[in-house]
């Protein structure tokens, strides 16, 4: 099954709070100095709304946004254009523009001490044609998506929770089950 | 864009009602067209806006990042109006007739956002949805699995008559006089597509209201709006509308006009066609900044335009829809899904019971509230949409309606379920107090996505928003029941004309310097249905507003008389007084003591101008035949994929019907109600054109005109390959002359 548009957030751990709006200039700034090798367009604010998509930066192949969907705060990669290659390789591809990202922001000096957690990620495919959340779509798909955490997370090991819920999109939180670097999980998905 | 629009077409296909569908399919068709060039770009952007597909800020490639204006290099080349760019993304615009919706609409456009656009669904002043940043190549898809669930985008942009609004308390509305629901979906139903609404200058708005003296409905800022009233004949109640025309807010606001005192329910879709055939023939064209029907009331007066209206009404031919809804006014009925109650005493937080004092309103029906959930500045998310879908299902019959303030309202709720709603609605972020009130401000997508856009409203309306919740509650309750709304620029979609404090964008260039500015309008009417227009002051900063709104409420609180309203208060204090209390907010700081001045709310870049666009809210004018002849083209060249696939019979019949349409295209330019018969077609194109030499190509005479002949000659005679063949070919050579006598007969004539 040829999985599209494939989502990836990178949980941020927010002890003491963490303003979105903060991100509103780092993502124009990203825009002004061209940071990434794609066509950026514009940074649109939803900071307002409880658990939404917060700050999202507009790209033509794909979004960034820092996201707080479900209550849970994260850097979500949003591959919009189709892929060609295997599942694997659109996984990798998703999970590695992420973690760049990540790396990018924590290195921002107007984003002092901020930290994402790469030991936790989600993963799911923004398309209810291509991948319906139904048992067996998730019955087909889990292998691939292990087979997945498990390269990225190897030696450590992880715990897969697939989501369940059939009107949620296809997909699933995975944790490591020890510290994990970006720099690291960066170095493994660069091939 | 999306990998899966193939297979979602064939998914819903066979799912969809057969209407829709097709329309949908032509399209996708007019969209590939365009993607060959076989459409020409300007007509190609009246067809997509009439299928609520919309430019977006940005979409002609250029952007001021703060520092320099970059060019956005998209890959494809082409474009989808002129001046924008194919693959820069768009704004859908979604009808939600009278604000009406279940609970699996509710899902699908929640499913939408987050498939195609980005996770947000906006509901604007109109009570319609938008989608933001959407690719092209995908709202056919985006159409369908909206069809699948009932709704349709067509003529949700453009020149055309769009969302007709209403009440969102009909029905259950204490002061209504009945329920005007069934006649504003009739309406609606009815002026959909409708021929004489396809060649107006500019857009066309309806709204309904239940009554005089509230606001929901905003008739008086309508193109065509109508009041529920009734009147006693020989002891018996009857029904009727007050009718008004030519409303309107934009730059310059006009009140609308009472067309008819009392207008009977069965009078009311004829008199609104007759209004728009009067609109469609004699509306500004060419100008679109006088093409709204208010300068063409304006213009001939009220006692004349009726007249017009009347004349037209008595030599239209009948049409039994204008009456057969009225058998089933009874099927828009909603019932209780629960039985009636009380408000369970003292329970619950002090955020519920600031709810249950902002948010409920009592119905007509003892026992029952509507219960309005405020969205900032109109946006919801995904999964609060499914969370929505839920509580719908849960506490009502499957119902709920956007507002025009850019919220739902949740009706017919049992007054015992309020807590345990308010407890739903909060664990999704949906249970904030005071709707409809201070904090719940309304504002357009000014410069966030609006091509047009002057000034952040929605930048400004987030600042105001956070600044006014954390105190709403402290403030005296009638600075509490003030309005709030936001327009980006004068075009005053944010409606705020009807505010009490009201904003539109605008700029100055201050010490070389461009600095963005809100002008201020304050004492607009809500109430009244819109009842009158506030009165413009003067500019102020951007970064100022705050303050201002502070100053103002606080003299308000402080000055005002009993019971005086904020729009009599500032008539009697008057603009002299105004002035002096924010004179000194109509200054700045300069650029080195504070930059923070020369860039707006929400956006950090260093303001500009040079991103505004032409706008799309007017589309080009096209008129009814090029779209009628676009149409007959598109026929030609599925006439030619049918052939391709050996479908030889449809194809050959499908090349005639091209002809017969290109004909029937130039005749309806002089004879409006020519009926979709074949037979009667060709012989009024034989004699309006044909005998009359009209047709004549200027080298080869009546050729053309002879295709046309020998092809209805044939009388469903099958096709054999070749003739089939030929048929297609002399269809898209009779188009092609069609086009020429139309441009000969639109050519200025020779001193
Ligand atoms: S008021 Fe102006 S900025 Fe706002 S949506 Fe309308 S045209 Fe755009």
């Amino acid at each position: 099954m040829e999985l599209q548009h494939v989502n990836v957030k990178v949980s941020l751990p927010s002890p003491g709070g963490i303003d979105p709006e903060g991100f509103i200039p780092v993502f124009h700034g990203w825009i002004q100095d061209q940071v990434l090798e794609e066509l950026l367009i514009d940074v649109a604010s939803y900071a307002h709304v409880i658990n939404g998509p917060g700050v999202v930066l507009i790209g033509h192949r794909a979004d960034y946004s820092i996201d707080s969907t479900g209550g849970r705060l994260g850097l979500r990669y949003n591959h919009k254009a189709p892929l060609s290659g295997s599942n694997f390789e659109r996984f990798k591809q998703s999970a590695r523009a992420a973690l760049q990202a990540c790396r990018l922001l924590e290195e921002n000096p107007q984003l002092k001490g901020l930290r994402f957690n790469a030991g936790e990620l989600e993963l799911f495919v923004n398309d209810r044609a291509l991948a319906p959340n139904t048992p067996e779509i998730r019955a087909a798909c889990e292998p691939e998506l292990r087979e997945f955490f498990q390269w990225l997370y190897q030696p450590i090991g992880f715990a897969l929770e697939l989501e369940k819920d059939p009107r949620q999109r296809f997909g699933a939180r995975a944790k490591a089950v020890g510290a994990v670097e970006i720099k690291q999980l960066l170095e493994r998905l660069k091939g | 864009m999306k990998a899966s629009n193939a297979l979602w077409k064939e998914r819903l296909a066979g799912k969809l009602p057969e209407e829709l569908a097709r329309e949908i399919d032509i399209f996708e068709t007019e969209v590939e067209l365009r993607q060959q060039g076989k459409i020409e770009e300007k007509l190609f952007a009246e067809t997509r806006l009439r299928r609520g597909v919309y430019g977006q800020r940005y979409d002609n490639g250029q952007r001021h990042d703060g520092k320099k204006t970059q060019s956005l290099k998209y890959p494809g080349g082409s474009t989808k109006g002129p001046n924008t760019l194919w693959d820069a993304p768009g704004m859908q615009r979604i009808k939600i007739p009278a604000g009406g919706l279940n609970a699996r609409q509710l899902e699908v456009a929640g499913e939408l956002a987050e498939e195609y656009s980005d996770c947000i669904v906006h509901v604007t002043t109109r009570q319609d949805f938008q989608l933001h940043f959407v690719h092209i190549e995908d709202t056919p898809v985006v159409m369908r699995r909206l069809a699948s669930v009932g709704i349709t985008t067509r003529e949700a942009c453009g020149n055309s008559v769009r969302n007709v609004t209403s009440c969102p308390y009909a029905g259950v509305c204490q002061d209504e006089t009945f329920d005007v629901t069934p006649y504003a979906r009739a309406l609606s139903k009815f002026l959909l597509g409708h021929p004489d609404c396809q060649s107006f200058g500019r857009k066309f708005k309806p709204a309904f209201s239940g009554c005089k003296q509230h606001a929901c409905g905003l008739v008086n800022m309508h193109d065509l709006g109508a009041i529920a009233v009734t009147s006693r004949e020989n002891g018996t109640e009857a029904r009727g509308f007050e009718l008004y025309v030519g409303g309107g807010l934009g730059p310059i606001p006009h009140e609308a006009k009472l067309l008819d005192p009392f207008l009977p329910p069965e009078e009311l879709l004829p008199m609104a066609q007759a209004i728009a055939r009067v609109f469609a023939r004699l509306g500004e064209k060419k100008n679109r900044n006088r093409a709204r029907i208010k300068f063409l009331v304006k213009d001939l007066g009220i006692d004349k335009f009726r007249d017009l209206v009347l004349e037209e009404r008595k030599a239209m031919p009948g049409d039994p829809r204008w009456t057969a809804f009225l058998e089933e006014l009874d099927r828009h009925e909603e019932k209780p899904l629960r039985p009636p109650g009380q408000i369970p005493p003292a329970a619950g937080s002090e955020k519920y019971q600031r709810w249950l004092k902002t948010n409920i309103r009592p119905q007509r029906q003892e026992g029952y509230a509507v219960a309005t959930v405020a969205l900032p500045l109109g946006d919801i998310t995904a999964n609060q949409l499914r969370a929505l879908a839920d509580i719908v299902r849960r506490f009502t019959r499957d119902t709920i309606r956007s507002t025009v303030e850019q919220n739902f309202a949740l009706r017919w709720i049992s007054m015992a379920d309020l807590p345990e709603l308010h407890r739903a609605l909060d664990a999704a972020g949906l249970g904030e107090p005071g709707a409809c009130n201070l904090v719940d401000i309304v504002a357009c997508p000014g410069t966030d996505t609006c091509k047009l856009g002057i000034s952040s409203s929605r930048g400004l309306a987030g600042e105001l928003r956070s600044r006014l919740a954390t105190k709403s509650f402290q403030l005296d309750e009638a600075v509490q029941n003030l309005h709030i709304k936001i327009s980006g620029c004068f075009n005053s979609c944010g409606q705020h004309h009807l505010a009490d404090l009201g904003f539109y964008g605008v700029s100055r260039t201050i010490n070389n310097y461009k600095v963005p500015h809100f002008q201020v309008v304050l004492g607009g009417e809500w109430e009244n249905n819109a009842g009158s227009y506030g009165m413009s002051m003067f500019a102020i900063p951007s970064k100022n507003i705050p303050e201002a709104v502070d100053r103002l409420t606080e003299k308000y609180v402080r000055e005002r008389q009993p019971q005086e309203k904020f729009k009599d208060f500032i008539k009697r204090i008057g603009r002299a007084a105004v002035k002096s209390l924010l004179d000194d907010l109509t200054g700045l700081p300069a650029y080195q003591t504070n930059p923070s001045y020369y860039s707006d709310w929400g956006d950090p870049r260093e303001y500009t101008t040079s991103d505004i666009g032409a706008g799309e809210c007017a589309g080009e004018v096209v008129p009814q035949v090029v779209f009628d002849l676009g149409a007959a083209e598109r026929e030609a060249f599925e006439a030619q994929v049918l052939l391709e696939k050996g479908e030889v019979q449809k194809a050959g019949q499908m090349g005639y019907q091209a002809m017969v349409h290109a004909a029937k295209a130039l005749v309806r330019n002089e004879f409006q109600d020519i009926p979709e018969d074949f037979e009667r077609i060709v012989n009024e194109f034989r004699a309006r054109f044909h005998d009359t030499q009209k047709f004549n190509d200027p080298f080869v005479g009546g050729k053309f005109a002879h295709y046309l002949f020998a092809a209805h000659k044939r009388d469903g005679a099958p096709f054999t390959l070749e003739q089939a063949q030929h048929t297609i070919e002399e269809a898209q050579l009779f188009i092609e002359a069609s086009h020429g006598c139309y441009n000969r007969m639109v050519a200025p004539k020779a001193p």
